[in-house]
């Protein structure tokens, strides 16, 4: 009676920024587009995971809080390692505290403590912090999502982040790229026609992405980015910068110390950030009794991160070539993440677009906000709205030398498909591979290796007859399907899908269930949450209906049946019993009925007398 | 339910033309997607979510290749029957030679910008001609207009290929 259900709890959506820094979880609120906060009021969930010594893993602010106490049970900027191989972080474990383990071959694997996790999983317990959140906010299970990817990400990347998704129990229903979904949150649909350049800088990627409006379509004309440059990377300068100091004032090399590092980077991430508002700042570290000292003016820091700034200008310049607009048609231009609070980085993305940007939407919280636009597009809330993104990474196959043949080309409009036609080479040959690469250079080793088809049961029969048709598929979230068929007998083939980088299809499995047990204590505790919540409205609401004065026009029995469930209700509260704590508090709904009713017509009655007078 | 075997200009219902209005184009496409995008299909069946996937690549790969002047034209050539294998240099004109002559001289005197702009130019003058060629094709269907566009083609693969070859100085 006193609450009213807007959303049936099966066909909720919730949209996910799944950041390297933070991440944040929203859903769409009566129409409206809301950061959903967790039960410490903070709508900020680091992605910081952390294994304490008792074996339990936890993510977010505790996490983030374990990090200095125990750095090497610790994790922070996992995305930088998803859907990645070990050759290619090379340049990372520079820089980052990562500890890789054994066995780490095909697919990454992170040593917190004594256990080993791969990126998807550690993505997916920052995941399920998130979704726990949601779940005692809205009082009810979370199982469907949109979780949002750099715009850059590659097919492996947006697997690994599916992966996640699916590890954490959530059905995810689309990836959307995340400036897209920033220009979804800012309602640029209010225009009917024109152009906007998105430009996102956050923690560790960097995307760029020119989107054409028309009429509440949302078109991407061209993506672009680094997926290895954001935030991070000027922390890690400032750091470097202190630790010489540091080296050369205290005579003392504190940069293998995990505990040092660690706090010394939340130092210098305090001097950046004061830098966006102050002209100087102070790095203040303190360690074993010694204390480091440095101030810095906005104009050094400037000098120092000046080609980190520049490096996103080169994309932002390829994608208008792209999109085929210059500078002067861009109408409006959107920032988003948190690394364009930097007044250095505004004023180079307004110089270069000749447009001031936008900054009303918080950059922290515009992708979350866009995503769960999405999840209403999907739900069927938001309509008229519609998204036409495209792949970033032109798609090919390793023909004979190396060479790439490119089948589907950046930026086309995705689902996007592609036909080709293979045969065999020699005199009975039963299997084909095919090499599957994303990437712009022309030879298949400078490019991605996505993964290898091989395409077995071909008949035997002389080189060069069969003919194997096989058809590529990136679907709307930008990733690759692949699907074969015998050209003369139009029977389907089988493909064995090999990922170069990756979880298979059956690790993946396993990973589900092994977490399922985690998931039904973090169900239940949501459950309980949840009715909790429910109980404290009516016990609530009820409270306020007895000092109004149609408690009055209740019967004495009437009136004891309500104590009465009150009673009920108060004697389960505090137990973990959900179904319990439901049952009574239906059955407090169904003995204040009169009592509801009553106070509406008394309502009703004296607004009535208050026109009269 | 739309056919998924379609040719491109039957799925965005235009006839088979060559020099469509780009603007009527974007029209049905933003129209169709309206019609056809997987995000509007999200909570049917498996069954409608497949064919939304279908149908919009099909939607996408037509509209992409439609778009283009030079993409629609060989596509067009391609469904009419013609041959436009990988063989570019087949029908290749004389008068061209006489140009990689002159190109590969004055790149080594080190004036491949003049040889540029003359490429450039060559390209604006085929560019014009096949407007004429598409407008011929339009009007009248006839198998002859279509062998002169395919000519024109080739001639127009050719001298893109040399612009480009101006083209490597700088990238160095």
């Amino acid at each position: 009676m006193f609450q009213i259900e807007f959303d049936s709890p099966s066909d909720r959506v919730v949209g996910i920024d799944l950041g390297t820094t933070n991440s944040l979880i929203a859903w769409m609120n009566l129409g409206r587009p809301e950061v959903i906060e967790g039960e410490d009021g903070e709508k900020i969930v680091p992605s910081v995971v952390s294994l304490l010594p008792g074996g339990e893993a936890i993510a977010g602010n505790a996490a983030r809080a374990a990090l200095i106490d125990y750095p090497d049970r610790s994790i922070y900027s996992v995305k930088r390692l998803m859907g990645r191989g070990v050759g290619d972080v090379q340049d990372e474990l520079k820089l980052f505290p990562f500890r890789i383990a054994e066995g780490s071959e095909q697919v990454i694997r992170v040593a917190l403590g004594d256990r080993t996790f791969t990126p998807p999983e550690i993505s997916a317990l920052i995941l399920r912090q998130l979704r726990k959140n949601a779940e005692i906010a809205l009082g009810g299970p979370v199982t469907k999502a949109v979780i949002t990817v750099p715009a850059y990400f590659n097919d492996a990347q947006r697997q690994a982040t599916r992966d996640a998704g699916r590890i954490a129990g959530l059905e995810v229903l689309r990836l959307v790229n995340e400036p897209t979904a920033a220009a979804l949150a800012y309602g640029l649909d209010k225009r009917k026609e024109g152009i906007v350049a998105v430009y996102d800088l956050g923690g560790g990627t960097f995307d760029i992405s020119i989107l054409k409006l028309h009429d509440g379509i949302f078109e991407v004309l061209a993506t672009n980015g680094d997926t290895h440059l954001g935030g991070d990377d000027i922390d890690n300068r400032l750091i470097r910068i202190a630790l010489e100091d540091i080296q050369s004032e205290w005579g003392e090399d504190i940069s293998h110390s995990g505990e040092a590092v660690q706090t010394l980077r939340q130092d210098v991430i305090r001097a950046k950030e004061a830098l966006s508002f102050a002209p100087s700042a102070r790095i203040e570290f303190a360690w074993r009794g010694k204390k480091y000292l440095r101030e810095i003016s906005r104009e050094v820091f400037e000098g120092l991160i000046r080609d980190i700034v520049d490096r996103t200008l080169g994309p932002c310049r390829d994608c208008m070539k792209d999109a085929g607009v210059e500078p002067e048609q861009i109408d409006e231009v959107v920032l988003v993440g948190g690394s364009t609070r930097i007044p250095m980085v505004r004023s180079a993305v307004e110089v270069l677009f000749r447009a001031r940007p936008h900054t009303e939407l918080n950059p922290d919280e515009v992708v979350a906000l866009g995503a769960a636009v999405q999840a209403g597009i999907l739900a069927g809330t938001v309509e008229n709205q519609l998204l036409l993104d495209v792949t970033p990474l032109s798609l090919g196959i390793e023909m004979y030398g190396g060479l790439v043949s490119k089948i589907i080309h950046r930026n086309s409009t995705i689902p996007a498909s592609a036909g080709e036609t293979f045969t065999t080479g020699v005199d009975g040959q039963t299997n084909v591979l095919i090499h599957v690469v994303q990437g712009e250079r022309e030879l298949a080793k400078d490019c991605r290796s996505l993964a290898r088809f091989d395409l077995k049961g071909i008949e035997p029969m002389s080189a060069g007859f069969a003919r194997i048709e096989v058809r590529f598929l990136i679907d709307a979230n930008g990733i690759l399907n692949v699907t074969a068929r015998d050209a003369r007998t139009g029977k389907e083939q089988s493909v064995d899908v090999k990922p170069s980088y990756g979880l298979t299809d059956e690790q993946v499995e396993a990973m589900i269930e092994a977490s399922i047990d985690n998931a039904e204590a973090d169900f239940k505790a949501a459950q309980v949450a949840g009715a909790r919540v429910e109980a404290d409205t009516i016990l609530g609401a009820t409270d306020k209906a007895k000092r109004d004065q149609a408690w009055m026009t209740l019967t004495k029995d009437e009136q004891a049946a309500v104590d009465n469930a009150v009673r009920e209700l108060q004697a389960v509260y505090h137990q973990d019993d959900h179904e319990a704590m439901r049952a009574r508090i239906d059955a407090l709904n169904d003995a204040t009925h009169k009592l509801a009713e009553n106070m509406m017509n008394t309502a009703v009655s004296s607004a009535l007398k208050g026109t009269k007078v | 339910m739309k056919d998924l075997k379609a040719d491109y200009f039957e799925f965005l219902e235009t006839p088979r033309s060559l020099a469509l209005d780009p603007r009527d184009l974007e029209k049905r496409f933003y129209a169709l997607s309206r019609q056809l995008h997987p995000d509007l299909y999200a909570r049917k069946s498996f069954e409608e979510q497949h064919y939304a996937e279908e149908a919009s690549a099909l939607l996408n790969d037509a509209y992409r290749t439609l778009k283009e002047p030079i993409a629609r034209a060989m596509y067009l050539l391609k469904l009419e029957g013609f041959d436009i294998g990988e063989q570019g240099t087949k029908d290749v004109p004389p008068e061209l030679l006489e140009e990689i002559f002159e190109l590969n001289m004055a790149l080594e005197e080190g004036e491949a910008e003049g040889a540029r702009e003359r490429f450039l130019e060559m390209r604006g003058a085929v560019d014009a001609e096949l407007q004429e060629k598409y407008a011929a094709w339009d009007a009248g269907q006839s198998r002859d207009t279509l062998n002169e566009v395919r000519g024109l083609l080739n001639r127009r693969k050719y001298i893109t290929n040399l612009i480009d070859k101006t083209n490597v100085p700088d990238r160095v």
